[in-house]
């Protein structure tokens, strides 16, 4: 045969046999709730929830360079919103996703302003709206101020069927968002997201519409936080407020997008289930957990900001996921020259 | 009668919110970062002040003598350790370290002294709730006054180091370019760990007014964050009399706010800042000229 | 006594190498001309010279020491001070706060602000204005004189004459004279040949980021030096970006 000539492709031996592995892996969760014990099934909740919430802060932040030190905010409305809908009648689950949509959708407006501000502005900006959020949500006599209300139309379902239930929704919410970022990676407008955030004056000489892409982004990280809100809510059954406005949950986002690595999709993933872990085996121990999640943020972002993943990704030329392009040259048995952006 | 009063208690609050705003502006002006612990540095102080007086019986205002220069070495090596290393690590990196600094000073705080809330107040006598009553319903705390006072003083101070001495002029020559100023013999990051001593300084001193005035515990740094932050965005970030306009017109919303609702008290706050960003982004140069006026003209 | 041996320099912006393989000396007093067409390296190698910019291979000595590692500001500390391309002046602060920074160098001698001002008659009555409201011949009088506060023994000057209408220039060149006989050695950067040739003893030329030609201005003819400066009778070069 004539030696080819150099050709771009997008999977690799690799990002096949990932993508097959993950597909398995989605179908053994889908029966979960028939395979698994009520234990097993409650804590792989958690994680999917914990997953969302680290792939869309790492979105915002990996993607758009935007750190937002605020996402609670849509965190708590998304529960807020659920419990309303669910109170005036519509279905508990459907609640759950027509609350995360309402809230993703009220983001969109707010983008507009927010997204003026720049830097540690925007972070504190984003507090702002968290906390001016969680006032407003008190004010509802629903709620009862801090004293909280819960999803009481959840007991209208059985313990096991309930459990199951928000199994299901929650794997669904975590493998669509997966499926939703992964696709705007692959596309045109995952190419603008990365070069805004190496250089966002640069990418609109180019002629990247930089504000749109934006606010896309900050617009679905709103809903994955509200969706992660809403099921949070059907797990826990209690909503107080003070502990779903928390600026804790970005303090959880930040751990897990900084030690799984980001900008990057696997880190999302990875650091999630070591969050899932550390939160399991040291939740327990108060206030020297924080400590930790706090020096480990401060260690990460200071010495390692990429994280596992991205200390992985720089020592293997590995990529799982067929994001990017990979230049194959004839005269050479690896792929070089690939397009993947540095923190 | 009572809508005079409260706008006045608004605007001696608005001392208190320059005192606190300081060091966050002054961090953001020269250095172009927002230090995410500045809150809980704040607090920190006031429980250092707060272990002074209750253990060894060191009032509050002498033991900011000790105080204060200890916030600045904190800050001193705030910069060379954290600060400096963070700002080469790109835009995220200062905002990522500090907030986790805060998430560990707020639970070692917690961890030493537990939930309950402290004061000063108990240790500056009659100082706490004296006042001068102008009128039946008008009245001015004398702490109050003391702490508007004390933040027109700093700010003031401040400016006079920035502008006459040559430590000051490197400082405000480094934030402007800090690429050249080392050719003029400016040692930068010497200049940079001077401004962050300088600004712990005075969170220190906020600190000190923070426990006096009312009473903390160990998560209340976040509150105070914000409340600096919002007051100087409203005055302009960066400019220090700016930051105390800020402070006034948040303090004086929150006042008014409260009014209406206990709550409203910090709602107001929260909608006179979106409503002061709001102006400032859309009505453009409308919004430039309420800033000019409100006086952040006079740029650090 | 050699003030400044620059050894074997290169300097990168990025993978672009823009000073290749650089050698020059300046002794005390003297004033150097380099000259070379737009991109050839001269702003880069008098950055890296006061360590502006860092050095990728080289060394460069100054009154015998090896200054290679050591930062800008202890480079102006021992006596090398930069006149940067652009001005590069302080916009918010005075004249006089500008001149003043320099103290911060640490070094006292004859230039006091008072001498400043008297070498720059145009600055007197600007003293208290900000620098960023001063025409370009006042801020290149500015920059010159920031740099003289530091009372340094060798004065780097890139580009002085950018921007500035003829008559400006020669004014700012006369006073360049004057500086001559006050004992520091220059190194200038200018585009404008006729001037670079006239004020220096010797010249340098730049082509690509290595040395094109040299020697004192006197011996070097018209023509040695168009040739240099533009690479006429050269073969063009492709060169990789190096690793």
């Amino acid at each position: 045969m004539s030696a080819s000539k150099a050709a771009v492709e997008r999977w690799t031996p690799e990002s096949r046999i990932a993508i097959g592995a993950a597909a398995v892996v989605l179908v053994v969760l889908a029966i979960g709730p028939s395979i698994f014990s009520a234990n097993a099934v409650d804590k792989l909740t958690t994680l999917f929830i914990y997953v969302i919430l680290a792939l869309m802060w790492n979105a915002l932040v990996g993607f758009c360079g935007l750190v937002s030190i605020g996402q609670q905010a849509f965190f708590g409305l998304g529960a807020y919103a659920a419990i309303r809908l669910a109170n005036s009648g519509v279905g508990v689950y459907p609640s759950l996703f027509l609350g995360a949509l309402i809230v993703g959708a009220l983001s969109w407006p707010l983008s507009i302003v927010m997204l003026r501000l720049k830097g540690g502005e925007f972070a504190i900006g984003m507090w702002v709206v968290a906390e001016l959020a969680h006032l407003i949500v008190n004010l509802d006599t629903l709620v009862r101020g801090e004293t909280g209300t819960s999803l009481i139309e959840l007991d209208a379902y059985s313990s096991a069927s309930r459990r199951a239930l928000t199994y299901w929704c929650a794997l669904a919410a975590m493998t669509g968002l997966l499926a939703i970022v992964f696709r705007l990676l692959r596309s045109p407008l995952g190419a603008a997201i990365q070069a805004i955030r190496d250089n966002d004056e640069a990418a609109e000489s180019v002629g990247v519409r930089v504000v749109s892409a934006k606010r896309l982004v900050f617009t679905l990280a709103a809903f994955g936080a509200a969706m992660g809100g809403a099921l949070w809510v059907a797990t826990a059954l209690t909503f107080q407020p003070k502990a779903y406005f928390s600026p804790l949950w970005t303090a959880y986002m930040i751990f897990m997008a900084l030690v799984g690595g980001l900008g990057t999709f696997e880190g999302a993933i990875l650091g999630a289930v070591i969050f899932f872990a550390i939160d399991t085996w040291f939740g327990a121990m108060g206030v020297w957990y924080l400590v930790g999640l706090g020096a480990t943020a401060l260690i990460f972002a200071l010495l390692f900001p990429r994280g596992f993943w991205g200390w992985f990704e720089d020592r293997t030329s590995l990529r799982l996921l067929p994001i990017g392009y990979r230049l194959r040259l004839p005269s050479l048995n690896r792929a070089t020259a690939d397009r993947r952006p540095d923190t | 009668m009572i809508f005079i009063n409260q706008v006045l208690q608004g605007v001696l609050l608005g001392g208190y919110y320059a005192l606190i705003a300081c060091g966050l502006s002054f961090m953001f002006g020269v250095m172009g970062v927002i230090n995410l612990a500045h809150g809980s540095l704040a607090v920190v102080s006031a429980y250092a002040l707060y272990v002074l007086a209750d253990r060894f019986g060191v009032q509050p205002f002498i033991g900011l003598c000790v105080v204060a220069p200890l916030m600045a070495l904190v800050g001193w090596a705030l910069q060379r350790l954290v600060l400096e290393r963070s700002a080469r690590g790109g835009l995220l990196a200062p905002v990522l370290s500090t907030f986790g600094l805060s998430i560990i000073l707020d639970n070692l705080l917690f961890q030493g002294f537990g939930a309950d809330t402290r004061s000063l107040a108990p240790y500056i006598g009659d100082l706490s709730y004296d006042s001068w009553a102008l009128t039946d319903q008008i009245a001015i705390g004398k702490l109050a006054a003391l702490t508007m006072a004390v933040a027109i003083v700093l700010l003031g101070g401040v400016q006079i180091f920035l502008n006459r001495t040559l430590i000051g002029r490197a400082i405000r020559a480094t934030a402007e370019d800090p690429d050249t100023v080392g050719l003029v013999g400016v040692n930068a990051r010497r200049v940079n760990a001077v401004a962050a001593a300088i600004a712990l300084a005075t969170v220190a001193i906020a600190g000190a007014f923070l426990g006096m005035r009312a009473t903390f515990d160990p998560y209340a740094g976040a509150t105070q964050l914000i409340f600096a932050f919002e007051a100087s965005v409203i005055g302009g970030a960066g400019s220090l009399w700016g930051t105390l306009a800020g402070g006034i017109v948040l303090g004086v919303a929150q006042s008014l706010g409260a009014l209406v609702n206990p709550q409203g008290f910090f709602i107001a706050g929260h909608i006179a800042f979106f409503a002061v960003l709001f102006a400032r982004l859309f009505l453009g140069r409308f919004g430039e000229r309420v800033r000019i006026a409100v006086g952040g003209a006079i740029r650090t | 006594m050699t003030l400044l041996q620059v050894d074997r320099l290169e300097a990168r912006h990025g993978q672009l190498k823009a000073v290749r393989g650089v050698s020059l000396t300046i002794e005390s007093g003297e004033t150097v001309a380099l000259i070379g067409a737009n991109g050839a390296g001269k702003t880069t190698l008098l950055r890296t010279i006061a360590g502006a910019h860092r050095i990728a291979a080289g060394r460069v000595a100054f009154k015998g020491e090896d200054i290679s590692s050591r930062s800008p500001h202890a480079r102006a500390a021992l006596g090398l001070a930069l006149v940067p391309e652009g001005r590069r002046l302080f916009a918010r602060l005075t004249v006089e706060e500008n001149l003043q920074l320099a103290r911060s160098a640490g070094r006292t001698g004859a230039w006091t602000l008072e001498a400043v001002m008297d070498a720059f008659p145009n600055l007197k009555d600007r003293r208290r204005a900000l620098a960023g409201t001063l025409s370009g011949g006042e801020q290149q009088a500015t920059a010159i004189g920031r740099a003289l506060m530091m009372n340094p023994e060798l004065l780097l000057l890139d580009e002085v004459s950018l921007g500035l209408s003829p008559l400006v220039v020669d004014r700012l060149y006369a006073r360049l004279e004057a500086l001559k006989s006050s004992g520091v050695a220059m190194l200038l950067v200018e585009q404008d040949l006729n001037r670079a040739m006239a004020t220096a003893s010797r010249a340098i030329c730049m082509l690509e980021g290595a040395v094109a030609i040299e020697g004192p201005t006197g011996s070097l003819s018209r023509e040695q030096v168009t040739e240099a400066y533009f690479g006429l009778n050269k073969s063009p070069r492709a060169e990789a970006p190096s690793p």
